[in-house]
């Protein structure tokens, strides 16, 4: 579609870009404001200059939550990338199932995430919940609050159980936007599921997926509620992820420079992401 | 048909709002070559497992909502031995309770209207025109998206602060547009630039002005849009709960930051911590069923 050139169209645009200038940009200065400076309490300030972002550069605190983030963003997507694509694949096309699938596994997308958190502290709890115990019954030992591997095992668990539904969404809405002739010339030419797959559903669904990757890498990234309800970050520091850890040091330990130039630090991190996922949305569009 | 708005790099090659014809006619076909695979008698399996995983663990809440504590922590049963709605009565005849329930309602309600309010003009900009700094402008906004609310909480407290607005429900209102806007804006763009050029020549051909064009003409024509954008919303302000939660004392605070003050506070309150988290599903799976129709379409624009 041709756009006309017209810069008028600022005034339509203006609303957004005061309300999210007011909850986005003067906090963001707020956060750079603390990161370049050092008080000794009393609302006093002196200016710090690069120390906080050296000290957390060098700090081993900063770099164990990174890569704790960093494994379980991997993991999760390695996880539910593959089960998400299966699932769409194997979902029904037509007749009641569809909007029962739908609802269904749309479901744990709106449950409040410290829900999320409850359900499964409960459920994999081993005196009242239902895995805790099965697990425990079948001679596995297992009890996430005291065994880090259990914890990690119950926190990529829960995601899983959270966010696959996304990638079944997504991908199923780009499975049924596949035409019908591609089956057809499919069929003719005697292809085999696997190849149909990989010659034609992929293909088409490489755009979604793409989104699917990307939006689930950064919501990972940045997780805090439901593993900060399960575990709290423990046992030790074994499921502090980066969120986490910067909570704890923002309004746990107020300690207000380090925190925002860890606060930074993550966002640069954010910041270069969207803008990957950015070009890389624009550009596979006009591709085409 | 997917292909008829590419040009927009912004609105993408995905699939708009197409017609529904493809969907039925590609499902026959689907399924057809479903029957010719091996494992095709068995494909219901995998869907019919994995909604089992999700149902399990929602059901054991809903299970443990009806016992008592006794039960809870004395056995370990599949099913309330001994049904009680006890803890539904807890929560219903205790204000500080379901006062949770009215607060959280309150700011997503007054959180939706705002970023469609908002939004909706602004992505009519972005869907027709060019302007200086567009796409630096688009992109600026994905980037709230993305946002970490770790980040946020902190300074968002002082702002509000500052402003006097703390625990009150606008407050948490405005502070979740930083996400639920550009969100509406990406999702309302994508809609609107399915919708052809021409019908908005024709109007002012017509004479209509741009108010009453937009009402009138425009709005009808992205119905579904404004509802997956809606839905969207709703479900972002729902589901957060680390700002809610910063942001709010007493007089705005969300039902889920009720809950975990509960947990910690009287220890171990099963029972009514269940029925809580229960009662916080079920407006999720009511507005689900309304846009279900939409959903699999507000997903296809891969503006989430």
């Amino acid at each position: 579609m041709d756009k006309t050139w017209n810069n008028k169209a600022w005034f339509m645009v203006l609303p957004v870009l005061l309300l999210v200038a007011f909850s986005a940009v003067i906090p963001l200065m707020t956060v750079v404001n603390y990161s370049v400076q050092d008080t000794f309490g009393n609302n006093q300030f002196f200016w710090a200059g690069t120390e906080w972002f050296e000290e957390m550069l060098h700090s081993d605190r900063f770099w164990q939550a990174m890569a704790r983030s960093l494994i379980f963003s991997f993991v999760i997507l390695a996880i539910e990338i593959p089960l998400g694509i299966v699932i769409a694949l194997n979902m029904p096309r037509s007749g009641w199932g569809v909007p029962v699938c739908l609802v269904l596994m749309a479901l744990p997308l709106l449950i409040p995430w410290n829900v999320v958190g409850t359900i499964w502290q409960v459920f994999g709890r081993v005196d009242i919940g239902l895995l805790g115990y099965v697990m425990n019954a079948l001679g596995v030992d297992y009890n996430y609050v005291n065994d880090p591997l259990d914890a990690w095992v119950t926190v990529i668990v829960m995601d899983v159980w959270h966010w696959t539904s996304l990638v079944v969404l997504l991908c199923y809405a780009g499975l049924v936007s596949i035409p019908d002739a591609y089956y057809q010339a499919a069929k003719i030419d005697g292809a085999s599921r696997w190849s149909i797959f990989r010659h034609i559903q992929l293909p088409k669904i490489r755009r979604v997926l793409l989104i699917a990757v990307l939006l689930r890498f950064m919501d990972s990234f940045m997780i805090y509620t439901e593993p900060f309800v399960v575990t709290g970050g423990g046992p030790g520091n074994s499921t502090t992820f980066l969120s986490i850890d910067l909570v704890k040091m923002a309004v746990g330990q107020f300690d207000l420079g380090p925190a925002a130039a860890m606060s930074i630090i993550y966002f640069l991190i954010i910041l270069l992401f969207s803008w990957v996922f950015y070009t890389v949305m624009t550009n596979s569009g006009s591709e085409r | 048909m997917a292909d008829a708005n590419v040009t927009s790099p912004r609105a993408g090659s995905l699939p708009a709002p197409g017609p529904a014809v493809t969907k039925a006619g590609s499902g026959d076909v689907a399924r057809a070559m479903r029957r010719r695979g091996d494992q095709s008698r068995f494909w219901w399996l995998i869907p019919a497992f994995y909604i089992a995983f999700l149902i399990l663990p929602i059901y054991w809440l809903v299970n443990m909502s009806f016992k008592t504590n006794q039960e809870i922590l004395g056995t370990l049963s599949l099913w309330p031995r001994d049904p009680t709605i006890h803890n539904y009565m807890v929560i219903f005849t205790d204000p500080s309770w379901y006062k949770g329930y009215i607060n959280s309602i309150i700011y997503v309600v007054l959180n939706t209207v705002i970023s469609i309010a908002v939004a909706l003009p602004a992505a009519y900009a972005f869907s027709r025109y060019r302007f200086l700094g567009d796409k630096h402008l688009f992109f600026w906004l994905l980037t709230n998206r993305m946002a970490p609310p770790a980040v946020f909480a902190l300074p968002f407290f002082q702002l509000y602060s500052a402003f006097g607005l703390i625990d009150t429900h606008i407050a948490v209102a405005l502070a979740h547009c930083l996400f639920n806007v550009p969100l509406a804006v990406w999702i309302l763009e994508g809609f609107m630039s399915g919708v052809p050029k021409e019908i908005d020549e024709t109007a002012y051909i017509d004479g209509y002005s741009f108010p009453r064009f937009f009402t009138k003409i425009f709005m009808p024509l992205i119905a579904s849009g404004i509802g997956v954008a809606a839905f969207f919303c709703f479900m972002f302000s729902w589901v957060e709960l680390l700002i809610a939660r910063t942001l709010t004392t007493t007089n705005a605070k969300p039902i889920s930051a009720i809950m975990t003050r509960t947990v910690s506070a009287s220890g171990l309150d099963w029972g009514v911590l269940a029925a809580a988290g229960v009662l916080t599903i079920i407006p999720g799976a009511l507005v689900i069923w309304f846009v279900r129709n939409y959903i699999a379409r507000g997903f296809a624009l891969g503006r989430v």
